[in-house]
């Protein structure tokens, strides 16, 4: 039998009895990282990274944790259980597990460029590799990150010499920080949505260098945001909450954005391809890289993704679950990975 | 090139009309600055308006590139290519990035590259493309792409670009859009003269214009939609309008300057050489006159020579198989013969008279008519023409009855023009009652249909289940083995959230995936409308529907009790038009 099987409740390991990210309540939960759709409530204990127990709690409220560090090892009933970093958001890990001498990896969400703020993607070798894959087609390549950060600070000084404000949608965990750790604060005042600020604060205690961050309720003088860089939750979008800012001008910044249909069916005036998760060369480096001759894809493009592997030799199938519910390009404002 | 690119960009990049409109006055003006620039602006205007040239690379040779260039498999092609909705934006996304080569200018491009692959043999033309997208740099490839496929989806009107030129130019709007007329025609290439005249100065631009027979824009008529009893309030009396019948044909404009005859569609493509039924009714036109009307085919009856009358008026249908057609025989023009339904005089004895009021306009139309009729009949000659008849009544919901009688006469409504109104340009909008054209059309044929199958969109829908396929039942409740039968393809009704709801519903009921297609299994009715219905060969369903559109989203409907296909062939017309 496998080391990690479907159920209703989610991944299942029954050699160790726990669950991964799983979707309904369970006894053991082994969480990969933070988001929503990943860390869901009701379970009775939560296994996860040491940087991801405050998201969690931020997020699920006292619930019962169990930390870990990248590379320790936890056994249960054989099973040996390790984080590694997946470089996605703070604290976010790959799962691995072995038993009888057969290693399995779960990738959770993950990214292999080094943003400087997660913990850099470390591949591990394995005999099943359990991948996401919510941008499994090729015409996803992501630009370096350092043109994104550039292109949103060169938006930012046309719209402040127009005297307009720059609202950015950024998934409120991860996407924001990661943003606000390489922009240009020197354009002008940075203002958070309270989703944003939250996380901010939760990053800084983790040791993130973030520059100063201001909620809108704290700039007496409107005119100030015309100049300001506002950063808010993918929600916020056609909200009543951006009334006070005047004129602004509108982007988000998500993988999703590489695709310019989907940009434009939300009207935003622009779209930065900033993704927190891996393009099409990225996934197969990291399925490549983990050596597994078995691959099983969660979410996104996993059928496409499948097949390519399939004809290149890897036993590769899908696995159903709900992950991947935080980043659909039909949604015009996805849910928010933070409350 | 960079030019075009660097627009394209800033057009993309750009959401609300004012700063679109900025960013292409600023191009022309510049263009217009520098006489170097002039051709190249052409082209940038004429791809703007929406201008096609003819097709320089086939599509199939785009995909090669694409499946070649990116060493991928045709079937993860295929896969990007339905989930980015845009063959140009896909394959520069796909290609690995090219080393940048020197500038070359968008007319050097269009001329000297592109428009003469067609005389090449395939591999030729594929080693060029292959070399050329090669020295490309990759910020310029989004836009070459789009050059080759027309297709901008860059959120820009033909009535923008015309704003815009008219303010660089700096006449008024309605001369740019005469000046624009049969610019962006498909096969064109326009030159640095072309632009020199959208631009250049009034009296010069304007002789062009005229020798070249061009057509005046087209006005247009909104819908109107409210109930029959707020007409009277809003419109006022009937006695203040002229009531039309709304024909179903092809609006067109016949011109005649000196001995040179036209026919423009509102399309304004050139059509004259599609209809030389029109050669005899042109030749009798007097020199200097410009006609609005409506083509249709009209089998006249011998011995009918009344102005307005409308015997052997057929239906949408005949005329279909007159559309397309690049050689016309005998046979067609005897089996098909076209007329042209007069209802607008815009120029007479070489004068605009567009400016005088409908009342005035539709007069000169009826002498016209009647003289040049009365002269051909004297001849013993027939002509294609009518004079687009009135209709009277002496109320609202009178006129309302009659038009009820529309779909049994094969026509779309009722047209309502204020007498005292110009001859505006475009679509006026507002609830002016002095200028506006409106159309008062039949409401649509409607059935309850069940969705069956759905692909994604494409443009601002790329990615979103947004095209539908629609089934009727084949009998009705109850009856043994009765099955779902496809009659119908809809796009547009739905609001944006409704297309949301339904793309994720689509995704939860997905039977089976062939492509960029899912069958679902049949859990939601829509109420579907359409405009017109004729018998089909060709179609399961043994009808056709035109223009049919989702009316209402029916979550109170179950599917048993959609409509069935009897229900839709009920509403065929029994006799001719």
């Amino acid at each position: 039998m496998d080391l990690i099987v479907p159920t209703d409740r989610g991944l299942y390991c029954a050699a160790g009895d726990f669950h991964i990210d799983p979707w309904r309540p369970v006894a053991r939960a082994l969480i990969t990282h933070a988001h929503g759709d990943h860390a869901r409530p009701g379970s009775d204990l939560y296994v996860c990274h040491r940087l991801t127990a405050p998201l969690l709690k931020k997020r699920l409220g006292d619930v019962a944790i169990e930390m870990a560090d990248y590379g320790e090892r936890l056994t249960r009933d054989g099973v040996e259980i390790s984080f590694h970093p997946a470089g996605h958001v703070l604290g976010s890990a790959q799962i691995r597990l072995a038993h009888g001498g057969e290693i399995w990896v779960v990738s959770g969400d993950y990214k292999l460029e080094d943003d400087g703020v997660a913990a850099a993607f470390e591949p591990q070798s394995c005999h099943v590799f359990i991948t996401e894959s919510t941008f499994g087609l090729p015409i996803y390549r992501w630009r370096p990150q350092e043109e994104h950060y550039a292109a949103i600070d060169a938006w930012r000084c046309d719209n402040a010499a127009a005297g307009r404000a720059s609202v950015l949608y950024a998934y409120a965990l991860g996407k924001a920080q990661r943003v606000l750790a390489h922009v240009d604060a020197s354009i002008g005042p940075i203002v958070c949505h309270g989703a944003v600020e939250a996380i901010n604060a939760l990053y800084r205690e983790a040791g993130v260098a973030l520059p100063p961050t201001r909620l809108a309720q704290e700039i007496a003088n409107k005119r100030d945001f015309a100049r300001a860089l506002i950063l808010a939750p993918p929600s916020a979008m056609a909200s009543p909450w951006l009334n006070r800012f005047g004129d602004y001008s509108d982007a988000l910044a998500s993988g999703f954005m590489q695709v310019r249909g989907n940009r434009r069916r939300r009207g935003l005036d622009r779209g930065f391809a900033l993704s927190d998760h891996a393009d099409w060369p990225g996934l197969l480096a990291a399925i490549e890289a983990t050596g597994a001759e078995r691959v099983l894809a969660t979410h996104g493009a996993v059928g496409p993704l499948t097949r390519y592997l399939r004809e290149k030799g890897f036993d590769a199938r899908i696995l159903s679950t709900p992950y991947g519910e935080e980043e659909t390009p039909a949604d015009e404002a996805a849910p928010e990975a933070a409350p | 090139m960079k030019a075009f690119s660097d627009l394209y960009k800033r057009l993309d990049s750009a959401t609300s009309t004012r700063a679109k409109q900025a960013a292409l006055i600023e191009a022309f003006a510049a263009a217009k600055d520098d006489p170097m620039q002039w051709a190249s602006a052409a082209w940038m205007v004429y791809f703007l308006a929406g201008g096609k040239p003819r097709q320089t690379v086939p599509t199939r040779l785009m995909w090669r590139l694409a499946v070649e260039r990116s060493g991928l498999p045709e079937w993860l092609v295929e896969e990007c290519y339905s989930n980015v909705g845009d063959l140009a934006e896909m394959i520069s996304l796909l290609l690995p990035e090219g080393k940048a080569g020197e500038e070359v200018s968008l007319d050097r491009w269009m001329r000297e590259r592109l428009l003469p692959l067609p005389s090449l043999d395939e591999e030729e033309r594929y080693a060029r493309l292959k070399r050329w997208v090669e020295e490309l740099p990759a910020g310029q490839r989004l836009a070459f792409f789009k050059l080759i496929t027309g297709e901008l989806r860059v959120g820009v009107s033909r009535l923008q670009v015309m704003k815009a030129l008219a303010e660089v130019a700096g006449v008024e709007e309605s001369r740019m859009a005469q000046r624009m007329i049969g610019y962006a025609q498909a096969r064109r290439a326009p030159s640095a003269d072309d632009f020199q005249a959208l631009i250049g100065d009034v009296a010069h631009a304007e002789a062009i214009a005229l020798d070249a027979g061009r057509p005046y824009p087209f006005y247009l008529a909104q819908s109107w939609q409210g109930p029959v009893e707020a007409m009277e309030e809003t419109l006022g009396p009937p006695s203040n309008w002229t009531v039309e019948w709304k024909f179903d044909g092809i609006r067109a404009q016949l011109l005649k300057r000196g001995q040179v005859w036209r026919v423009w569609s509102r399309g304004e493509e050139l059509i004259s050489d599609a209809y030389p039924d029109l050669e005899p009714l042109a030749r009798a036109l007097p020199s200097g006159a410009a006609l609005d009307g409506e083509l249709v085919v009209l089998v006249s009856p011998a011995g009918d020579f009344v102005a307005d009358s409308l015997d052997g008026l057929a239906p949408f249908a005949s005329l279909q198989q007159r559309l397309g057609r690049k050689v016309v025989s005998d046979k067609t023009m005897r089996e098909l013969p076209v007329a042209f339904i007069a209802y607008d005089l815009l120029e007479i004895d070489g004068r605009d008279i567009r400016g005088e009021p409908q009342r005035e306009r539709r007069a000169r139309l009826e002498s016209l008519i009647e003289r040049t009729l009365d002269e051909a009949m004297a001849r013993g000659e027939r002509l294609p023409m009518r004079l687009s008849p009135l209709v009277a009544a002496d109320d609202w919901p009178a006129l309302a009855v009659v038009r009820e009688q529309a779909r049994a006469l094969g026509r779309e409504g009722l047209m309502l023009k204020a007498r005292e109104g110009a001859y505006g340009v475009g679509r006026r909008k507002g609830g002016d009652r002095t200028e506006v054209w409106w159309k008062w059309k039949l409401d649509p044929m409607s059935v309850d249909a069940v969705l069956i199958y759905a692909q994604r969109g494409h443009g601002r829908r790329s990615g979103v289940y947004s095209d539908y396929t629609f089934a009727l039942w084949s009998a009705g409740e109850g009856a043994p083995d009765r099955e779902l039968v496809p009659f119908a393809k809809a796009y547009s009704g739905l609001s944006d959230a409704e297309m949301r709801e339904m793309d994720a519903i689509i995704r939860r009921t997905t039977v089976e995936t062939f492509g960029p297609v899912r069958s679902v299994e049949p859990t939601q009715v829509l109420e579907l409308g359409f405009e017109g219905i004729a018998p089909s060969k060709r179609h399961r369903s043994g009808v056709a529907v035109r223009f049919p559109r989702m009316l209402r989203w029916r979550r109170d409907k179950p599917v048993a009790e959609a409509d069935t296909l009897e229900a839709l062939r009920a509403l065929l017309p029994t006799g001719r038009g």
